[in-house]
């Protein structure tokens, strides 16, 4: 009787949160199955694995795969890395750590279609953007980072998002470090670097799990930055599957392919994680 | 012959004198207890010794070297920590390991001093678990551990027993003191419990805000304090103060009027004179209480029975309350009238300032 009241009066939460989950993934696998697009919405006959097909053998697909693995496993080193060196440099006590810390965690604040924008026209820009003045101060010729780096820039762009992130999770967690364990290993003899490498770097192996896989679920879904920068080109070449399955949908208004590209980046995001997960993920049960 | 001789050494924090000039040499191979109330200093002054905290005065002199500015990883000390700070994510073979690997001393040369270290301390069965699985009389033994394997010059202790409960406390004080006989090497050892510092050292340094009170043996503190502050913190229960109201010499003899009551005390003894505000501090096992005709009347307020012996809490007049040790079994009740006398032999005056009165040893 007990049991069954705690039954009734979670089903509809229960059957609400499976309806959201449920009903779109179904939708997703019928349309993935169908012809269907909106140049010809009558047209809706069942094709079996052609949207597959079509989309894996589209020319764009390998790149994009490509692309999207770059963009996840650089942005993850550059957060993870220059999180931990600028968390370890501004854990200790100096003039100003309030103000610092501020200003390295602020980028998050900013929405990705801002942070796109400001790089894409203050920092970026060939002609009046702060790197082409750094670059003609010094009698370089400008680099026209969109146009001959357009994933590097991407990659830049989502690391300055992210960077704060990291730093944010390793901050909070260096300063749960215990600081007699510090100092025993002064007494052991041990200089400041033996400690980072023996001590820190232990100490952070969960936050740097919790970082790597809060930042993969974000990273491979990376879509308003190139939408304003670069627009997923030149041709391919910051092109991401969440920006391809994007182009397929509401640039080529087929939704049949569009659905099978999701369902195949479901599968990738899969692979992934269950690697990272493998990788990292042992130290989650330390 | 000094091993370690600390020089006017000063300790200021922002708007915090915390170490008021301390002067201390120790001989190689002693046992050094600091024992004082919390914020007293002891452990500053140990951590100032270890190298964790800067001196803003003074001298450091280990074994004919001046280490005062030198960092702790090159002083040649070894520290046991209150929390054990032991490394979670090693094991313990490689937490008793981490100093020697780090001072590169050969592998095989590791493993036969981690061997003996383990063997000695029961820790064989242990050295391949992590911290967090050991209990924490386990832990303990890793930590010290830990610090005996790099063979130090010195040993800090900084209350490495506070967080262990009552029974594993005995047995560990009783392990340290073993250690310490059988390895000879100097040992600090930090605690705020006299019983440790009575029972550990060879030597107690009683420390008070920031300032030595006294450096003696066990026993000679505890006959021979030098100020009240001694007297009261060594000891328990604690020695009974009692105010003298008033003195009056009669022939070789001072009447010490307490409360009323007039004890005699050999006057001629006396290296000061006494005043009304002097404080006769006096012992439980110093006092005995008999039928009647004793040197003080009082009224028992409350027996505690301790099975070995039993402390009488005593009410003289005017609210004093004193405590008196009686013999095991006796037949004590609270609200009975009782009859003190006074061991006068054993008897210690302060004066007004709180320092002792001197005692002219009686000639034997």
């Amino acid at each position: 009787m007990k049991r069954s009241i705690t039954r009734l009066l979670m089903a509809p939460s229960v059957i609400l949160l499976l309806a959201w989950m449920i009903i779109p993934l179904s939708m997703t696998i019928y349309f993935s199955t169908i012809e269907f697009s909106l140049y010809n919405p009558d047209q809706n006959g069942f094709v079996g694995w052609e949207n597959f097909e079509f989309f894996i053998t589209d020319p764009a697909f390998m790149p994009a795969v490509a692309n999207t693995l770059i963009l996840l496993l650089s942005v993850l080193f550059i957060t993870v890395v220059f999180g931990v060196m600028l968390s370890a440099l501004i854990d200790k006590p100096f003039y100003g750590q309030g103000i610092v810390r501020v200003l390295l965690i602020s980028p998050f604040f900013i929405m990705p279609t801002v942070n796109a924008l400001i790089w894409k026209n203050m920092m970026m820009n060939p002609v009046y953007g702060i790197f082409a003045w750094i670059s003609t101060s010094f009698g370089l010729e400008p680099i026209d980072w969109l146009s001959n780096h357009p994933l590097m820039s991407i990659i830049m762009m989502v690391s300055w998002q992210w960077l704060p992130f990291a730093i944010l999770v390793f901050v909070t967690a260096l300063q749960s470090q215990d600081t007699e364990q510090k100092e025993a290993a002064q007494m052991d003899g041990a200089t400041g670097l033996h400690i980072f490498r023996y001590l820190t770097i232990p100490h952070l192996a969960r936050p740097i799990a919790v970082v790597v896989m809060i930042e993969t679920i974000f990273l491979l879904a990376v879509f308003a930055e190139i939408l304003v920068s670069t627009n997923g080109g030149p041709g391919y070449d910051s092109t991401n599957l969440t920006y391809l399955i994007y182009n397929q949908a509401l640039l080529q208004f087929d939704v049949g392919t569009a659905s099978a590209g999701g369902l195949l980046a479901v599968v990738l995001a899969n692979i992934v994680a269950f690697f990272l997960i493998r990788a990292v993920g042992k130290n989650l049960t330390v | 012959m000094s091993y370690l001789t600390i020089t006017e050494l000063q300790k200021h924090y922002d708007n915090y004198h915390a170490l008021r000039g301390i002067n201390l040499s120790i001989t190689e191979g002693e046992f050094l207890v600091f024992v004082g109330p919390s914020g007293c200093g002891k452990s500053t002054l140990l951590r100032t010794i270890a190298g964790l905290e800067s001196s803003t005065g003074g001298t450091i002199e280990l074994d004919g070297r001046d280490i005062t500015e030198l960092a702790s990883s090159k002083r040649d000390l070894a520290m046991v920590f209150q929390s054990y700070a032991l490394y979670p994510h090693m094991t313990v073979a490689d937490n008793l390991s981490f100093a020697l690997r780090l001072a590169k001393v050969p592998d095989a040369e590791i493993k036969e001093k981690v061997r003996s270290v383990s063997a000695s301390l029961q820790l064989d069965p242990l050295l391949d678990r992590k911290p967090k699985e050991l209990s924490g009389g386990q832990r303990q033994r890793v930590a010290i551990g830990r610090a005996i394997v790099r063979q130090p010059k010195v040993f800090l202790f900084d209350e490495p027993l506070s967080n262990l409960d009552a029974a594993l406390r005995v047995q560990m004080r009783l392990e340290l003191a073993r250690l310490h006989k059988k390895l000879g090497t100097t040992m600090i050892y930090v605690t705020h419990d006299q019983i440790e510092a009575m029972t550990l050292a060879d030597r107690v340094v009683i420390l008070n805000a920031g300032q030595i009170e006294q450096v003696g043996t066990p026993l000679e503190l505890y006959r021979q304090p030098n100020s009240r502050f001694v007297a009261e913190f060594i000891g328990t229960p604690k020695m009974n103060l009692i105010p003298a109201n008033k003195a009056a010499l009669q022939d070789n003899n001072l009447a010490i009027d307490l409360l009323g009551n007039q004890i005699d005390f050999p006057a001629n003894r006396l290296k000061e004179s006494l005043s009304a505000s002097t404080i006769v501090g006096i012992r439980p096992e110093h006092m005995t209480l008999v039928e009647q005709d004793g040197d003080i009347q009082g009224r028992i307020e409350l027996v505690e029975h301790l099975g070995s012996e039993a402390y009488a809490h005593i009410q003289l007049g005017n609210d004093q309350t004193i405590i008196v040790k009686a013999p095991a079994r006796s037949e004590l009740k609270d609200g009975q009238d009782v009859s003190i006398n006074i061991d006068v032999q054993e008897i210690i005056l302060f004066n007004e300032n709180d320092r002792v009165i001197s005692v002219i040893p009686e000639e034997a």
